[in-house]
């Protein structure tokens, strides 16, 4: 048999049904479920008098819309009413098609590409699609994770399965080590900025090479989160003997002689030697540095090192006509040194970096020192697992000594559909994913950087590298 | 969904690249439950000054374009989120087809899903489309799906590639679920033969 790729071992072993010259139909494993892209596909399924096919392969959870202050008492209503009325209707509609549902209360709550790998319903091999951009985040594990629209989801839940073109394949090879001081997120910022936002458009990545192999789940998701930032709807790390040691003993991995059986079938996962990609990237980790955003969408990223570029840096007139307008949005001159920016906000958090990892690696950089006077910084864990796991490491005192505001897991300042978010003209150091116009609230200017380099920015109140920090 | 065979109409240049979803549809427009009602909220940020009214020097707001119903626009238009409210909130302003040089594809998949055309046409075919938009007034173009053609009264003329299937699905109005829905016993049968095995 030809070697295949782990995409096309999990590709061919979902197909329910393929006709040529027709989109396949894929089988899916896990669809999760979020109050901002459902409402409408549950009311299509009422309209049309259906059900959900699989109640037990669907999961849902509040996480764009909850603010993330103190939630202790359940009898304060939220203030904004028409994000509660998002919540409610996800909450009956939970209720009327029989799913599980992690409300804001719920000690499962969190982003739902955080609460999937941590309560262990994310599992390699499987075909996991959510209402979200970021599903790719699953990928990590040796799935294939991929966002969806609202029709789809109205799909899935009626026949749990999709509709999907083969995506070609794409093998990204981080070769190396990284250095102390870069972490995962300046591995995918460097990809992007390599191959550019659309670069990965009609493509499935896998990552793969030394510098992948020696990351940690955490840092395998957050690169995997921002394949979309590239274009690519999914990005995969073949599983290994860290996704088993990460995913053991938690709440709804297999157990037992399932257990034994489930690593067994994983083992077979990772691409055949010889297998073929319809594309190859390569980037060498040893050489990397942290990286920040400048502009306006994630693939306008300098090295910490560099300089805001000039419109006349670009070769081609379309190039040059975004970076005018990224520089004009941004408030930003052409020749300004990366570290010369001053920040008003800090944000850390959302489904690319609110990890334990992220927050363990902010607080040793936070650790008895004061957040600058003119900066206001905020951690947003993205789970109460995870808020909980920091409490008991201590890291929230860490944070609060040190000024930051220590608040309740949701997907908060990323995009700014709750409380939280910029002012106009404000500008932010944010471990999230985008930095497009407005994203983080109108007129506010977003800066990408890893949970590390946010810490460091918001003690300074200026970009720093993180390298020279002692 | 209502299928889509031939649409003539006024052309709106958006001569920018990676246009992406949170412009189409700022986030926190999302929170509503239904779908109507997102076509005043297009393009948003770009389209009123803080104040509420509209901003004069955005292109959508000059008169020469009040009715655009086709729209040409630079590379990677769609880029960002899942939300299939981008589509929605171009449909119900009155665009039936977007025309570029390449999708994000989330955003296309969106469209087709609504019956809202995604036209793909290489760069120079597109800044044709686009200089004639900006300079000829009241320009329409003919985007014709069952030959696959765009065209004008000025003697252009290409065609553009579409997936043959989903080409047949807008030509029907053809309503995915209702498809899937016939091939019930494959999905059954593969749920007995494969999904216990994988412990799921």
């Amino acid at each position: 048999m030809a070697p295949k790729t782990i995409f096309e071992k999990i590709w061919d072993s979902h197909l329910v049904h393929a006709e040529s010259g027709k989109p396949a139909l894929l089988y899916v494993d896990l669809h999760l479920v979020h109050e901002v892209t459902s409402a409408q596909a549950f009311d299509g399924l009422r309209l049309n008098n259906r059900k959900v096919r699989r109640t037990d392969l669907t999961l849902a959870v509040a996480d764009h819309n909850v603010p993330t202050d103190d939630r202790s008492r359940r009898d304060v209503v939220l203030k904004d009413e028409v994000s509660k009325a998002q919540l409610d209707a996800l909450d009956r509609n939970a209720k009327q098609f029989g799913l599980t549902y992690y409300d804001m209360y719920s000690e499962n709550q969190g982003i739902v590409h955080v609460i999937g790998p941590e309560l262990g319903r994310t599992q390699p091999g499987m075909v996991i699609v959510c209402g979200d951009s970021h599903t790719s985040t699953h990928g990590a594990f040796g799935s294939l994770a991929f966002g969806i629209g609202t029709s789809e989801v109205e799909h899935v839940l009626a026949t749990q399965c999709l509709l999907q073109n083969k995506p070609k394949t794409m093998e990204v090879r981080v070769n190396g080590k990284l250095p102390a001081g870069v972490t995962a997120k300046d591995i995918v910022l460097a990809i992007i900025g390599k191959i550019g936002t659309g670069g990965g458009t009609g493509y499935a990545i896998e990552y793969t090479g030394e510098a992948i192999r020696g990351l940690s789940m955490e840092g395998r998701m957050t690169v995997c989160n921002m394949s979309i930032e590239a274009g690519a709807r999914a990005g995969m790390v073949a599983p290994d003997q860290r996704t088993f040691d990460y995913l053991k003993g938690r709440r709804f991995a297999p157990q037992g002689e399932a257990w034994d059986a489930a690593v067994a079938r994983w083992k077979q996962l990772p691409s055949d030697p010889g297998a073929q990609y319809d594309k190859v990237v390569e980037i060498d980790a040893s050489t990397l540095v942290p990286h920040v955003t400048w502009g306006t969408n994630p693939g306008q990223v300098l090295p910490v090192t560099g300089k805001v570029p000039s419109p006349s840096d670009y070769k081609t007139a379309i190039e040059r006509d975004s970076a005018e307008r990224a520089l004009a949005y941004m408030g930003l001159k052409p020749g300004t040194p990366i570290q010369d920016i001053k920040i008003d906000r800090v944000f850390i958090g959302s489904c690319t970096n609110s990890r334990i990892e992220d927050l363990r690696a902010a607080a040793a950089v936070a650790k008895g020192r004061k957040v600058a006077s003119t900066v206001r910084a905020m951690v947003v864990p993205g789970s109460t697992h995870i808020k909980h796991q920091a409490e008991q490491e201590g890291l929230d005192r860490v944070f609060r000594e040190a000024g930051f505001e220590w608040r309740e897991a949701g997907c908060s300042m990323c995009l700014g559909m709750n409380p939280d978010t910029l002012s106009p003209g404000e500008r932010s150091a944010s471990t999230s994913n985008r930095n497009f116009e407005g994203r983080q609230g109108k007129g506010g200017r977003t800066h990408l950087v890893s949970p590390a380099m946010a810490a460091a920015a918001a003690i300074a109140g200026h970009f720093v590298d993180i390298r020279n920090w002692n | 969904m209502d299928p889509f065979k031939k649409h003539t109409g006024l052309v709106l240049p958006m001569d920018r690249a990676g246009v992406d979803t949170d412009q189409i549809i700022p986030a926190v427009f999302l929170k509503k439950i239904d779908r109507v009602g997102f076509g005043e909220l297009l393009f948003h940020s770009w389209r009123y000054l803080p104040n509420g009214q509209p901003n004069p020097d955005f292109i959508l707001n000059k008169p020469q374009y009040k009715g655009a119903t086709v729209m040409v626009a630079g590379d990677n238009f769609g880029c960002g989120s899942s939300r299939e409210h981008a589509p929605w909130a171009l449909q119900q302003y009155g665009f039936r087809a977007i025309i570029a040089p390449s999708f994000a594809d989330i955003f296309r998949n969106n469209c087709y899903q609504n019956g809202l055309l995604p036209v793909v046409l290489p760069d120079d075919a597109v800044q044709t489309l686009m200089s004639r938009a900006l300079e000829i007034p009241n320009y329409r173009i003919t985007v014709d799906l069952e030959n696959t053609t765009v065209s004008d009264d000025h003697g252009f003329s290409v065609r553009f590639p579409v997936d043959a299937f989903a080409r047949e699905k807008l030509l029907n109005g053809w309503d995915d679920i209702a498809m899937t829905l016939t091939k019930a016993d494959a999905i059954t049968k593969y749920e007995r033969t494969h999904v216990p095995a994988r412990g799921a």
